[in-house]
């Protein structure tokens, strides 16, 4: 069970780690001050979070969380392509912004029910934190989802450029089945599956 | 040396304060989950207000030497098993943040029922509720920003989660 749980947390906090990085990359630079407090503060929470798993993994005798998250090769790293791609304009930062959190939102909503507790606890609290972040992500997807035609034709563009990249956030676990049987995690097919019937709402 | 109890401690520690919000003690804040006493030793629980919260690692210091000048040993671990809500600030510590400019936390299950709960948040200046969310974010990760149209200045609410 060990290894399996230790891949879940690999890949949760790896993915938290990869974009609170990106995110923090419109620090200085945002299109508006609200916008550059706004992913500054994101990354902030998604390094704390993936602090919060690194420690986790300590625990299960990993390595301290500062090495485990400096000092790893590229290959050693369990994160999607999706949370490394390049910030570039704002509205594709806006759009993965969006897939990404409503997707972590209700991956967290799942690990609730783990039968591993401290993933539980933690859970829980995270869960009240990402709440801002789907709120920041549902208003501005709205305002500039009806805004003008350059901001819609925009977010058209990113969506479809962003989307075959998203469905990588649910790559199965080579340790699926265990992960389901032992009642760590829900499993990336039901997730994927909250998510798609979130969207569409 | 004489025998402490945790009302000791709780005492304590009053000095010690949210460092970024210096009218808030720790125990107003509601992060000092669990207070026992075994012979010389006093050992605490603390968990963070957001996980990502820089100040924890200040705020342990500053409890551990509270507790070591009194001639005591501090074990302080920071967990989740009492997990933070905005709920846990005391009454003393929201008028505390009022008086600070800080428009305190609404109920938290409210206003996740309720979303417009935080689109009005109370003016901490002139308790008017004709406001704006301005930001979900703010200087820190536990304010907001808001805008209050009576008096037509911006202020910061401490987050509910």
């Amino acid at each position: 069970m060990s290894d399996a749980l230790k891949e879940l947390i690999y890949k949760i906090a790896d993915d938290q780690f990869i974009l609170g990085h990106r995110n923090s990359e419109w620090t200085g630079f945002g299109p508006m001050l609200e916008e550059d407090i706004a992913f500054s503060s994101m990354a902030q929470d998604k390094i704390g979070h993936s602090f919060a798993l690194y420690t986790m993994l300590r625990e299960l005798g990993e390595q301290d969380p500062d090495t485990v998250a400096f000092t790893r090769n590229a290959n050693q790293f369990h994160n999607c392509i999706f949370v490394e791609l390049p910030n570039g304009e704002y509205d594709f930062s806006l759009v993965r912004h969006f897939l990404f959190d409503t997707a972590e939102a209700l991956r967290f909503e799942m690990l609730l029910n783990s039968s591993y507790e401290p993933l539980a606890l933690l859970a829980k609290k995270i869960r009240g934190e990402l709440r801002y972040h789907t709120i920041h992500a549902n208003t501005f997807l709205k305002k500039l989802g009806s805004g003008t035609e350059e901001s819609i034709s925009r977010l058209q563009k990113s969506l479809d450029y962003s989307l075959p990249y998203a469905m990588g956030m649910f790559e199965p676990s080579p340790y699926e089945s265990e992960l389901i049987s032992e009642g760590i995690f829900g499993g990336e097919e039901k997730l994927r599956e909250q998510w798609t019937k979130k969207l569409r709402k | 040396m004489n025998t402490i109890t945790s009302d000791t401690v709780k005492e304590w520690l009053e000095e010690v304060k949210d460092p970024e919000i210096p009218v808030l003690s720790l125990i107003d804040l509601g992060v000092i989950t669990q207070i026992e006493i075994e012979r010389d030793v006093v050992k605490i629980e603390m968990t963070p207000t957001f996980v990502g919260c820089p100040a924890m690692d200040f705020m342990k210091a500053e409890v551990i030497e509270s507790i070591e000048k009194r001639g005591r040993k501090a074990e302080v671990e920071i967990n989740f098993r009492d997990s933070w809500s905005s709920d846990k600030i005391s009454e003393k510590g929201k008028i505390a943040l009022k008086k600070f400019g800080l428009a305190p936390p609404p109920d938290s299950a409210k206003v996740f029922a309720d979303l417009e709960i935080l689109e009005n948040a109370k003016c901490p200046r002139c308790d008017g509720t004709d406001t704006e969310l301005r930001n979900p974010f703010g200087p820190t990760l536990c304010r907001s920003i808001h805008y209050c149209n009576s008096c037509q200045e911006a202020f910061e609410q401490f987050k509910p989660v």
